[in-house]
């Protein structure tokens, strides 16, 4: 799997991303900076990492979607290319309009720290094909600005094409609907505010985290 | 020539930030706040001439989000 993983200014979780990557696929990512306007040809999965880009300036999440390299990778989304945002990532897809909604401060305005139970709500896409529909994982969540707002229609029609990806099994943040993730509608692009690349090996205290990037190896394989 | 962008949350949307002030308000002892909402204020120095339309565009493409926010152009001589 021929993957990449941008850093913003900010960026904390990139390295993170990255070694999750390697040490679950074995192949390891081409890192690239924000102000690349082109990508490597032929990727197959494009990780957008955690942080706290430009300092979550303005909103978190709306100075790097403004960034150089996000209309490659919107482009690059469009001709089907796996894009993964985790935490800031995922703020930074739904900035750039790859993702539907927005992510707002946390209903309880405090910085929220600590593993949580995630539902997984569809285990049909290419992130989630490993999981079982209705598993409970646990995933940690590190964030101020993790409650996922949607109006109801784009959150009726979200929920009835699948978009949900994983749920919170109990209120973390304020989110709508608990929704810890979602697919955009072609199910290439997902956006999460839990850390999977955070618990990838058995030292992490738990390994949930690996199935999904080694999901997305195998989805590579069974495409070629 | 200056322009105020005043970017507010649209009606519906929750606000935690500014129920948090609403309760430091009560805290201070302040009766008769009935609700809070808190926004943003964006001045922008502009060459003269600056049209409306890209004042708009700068609005809807970076400065407001317009899932949750809307956003009021007020021009300052």
């Amino acid at each position: 799997m021929k993957s990449a993983v941008i850093t913003f200014p900010g960026s904390n979780c990139d390295r993170d991303l990255a070694v999750a990557i390697e040490r679950v696929t074995g192949h390891a990512p081409i890192r690239l900076w924000h102000g690349e306007q082109t990508l490597p040809q032929g990727l197959d999965l494009i990780g957008v990492p955690g942080g706290f880009s430009y300092g979550d300036y303005l909103r978190s999440g709306a100075m790097a979607a403004r960034s150089p390299v996000i209309g490659a990778v919107v482009e690059a989304a469009e001709r089907g290319v796996a894009v993964l945002g985790i935490c800031n990532g995922f703020q930074i897809l739904t900035e750039s309009g790859l993702l539907p909604g927005a992510l707002m401060r946390n209903a309880g305005i405090r910085f929220v720290c600590r593993t949580v139970e995630l539902t997984v709500e569809n285990s049909e896409s290419r992130f989630t094909s490993l999981y079982t529909q209705g598993e409970a994982i646990r995933i940690p969540v590190a964030h101020h600005d993790g409650n996922y707002f949607a109006d109801d229609a784009t959150l009726d029609r979200i929920e009835g094409e699948g978009q949900v990806a994983f749920r919170y099994a109990e209120p973390v943040n304020g989110s709508a609907r608990n929704i810890a993730g979602v697919l955009n509608a072609k199910g290439n692009v997902l956006g999460m505010m839990p850390h999977p690349e955070r618990v990838v090996e058995p030292q992490h205290g738990n390994t949930d985290g690996a199935r999904l990037f080694e999901g997305l190896a195998r989805s590579v394989l069974e495409r070629t | 020539m200056k322009a105020r962008i005043h970017v507010t949350l649209k009606d519906g949307v929750l606000d935690p930030q500014g129920r948090a002030i609403h309760h430091a308000l009560e805290g201070l002892g302040f009766g008769g706040v009935e609700d809070v909402r808190a926004g943003r204020l964006i001045e922008l120095t502009l060459a003269d001439g600056t049209s409306d339309e890209d004042i708009d565009a700068m609005c809807r493409k970076l400065l407001a989000n317009m899932v949750i926010e809307n956003y009021r152009v007020e021009k300052v001589a």
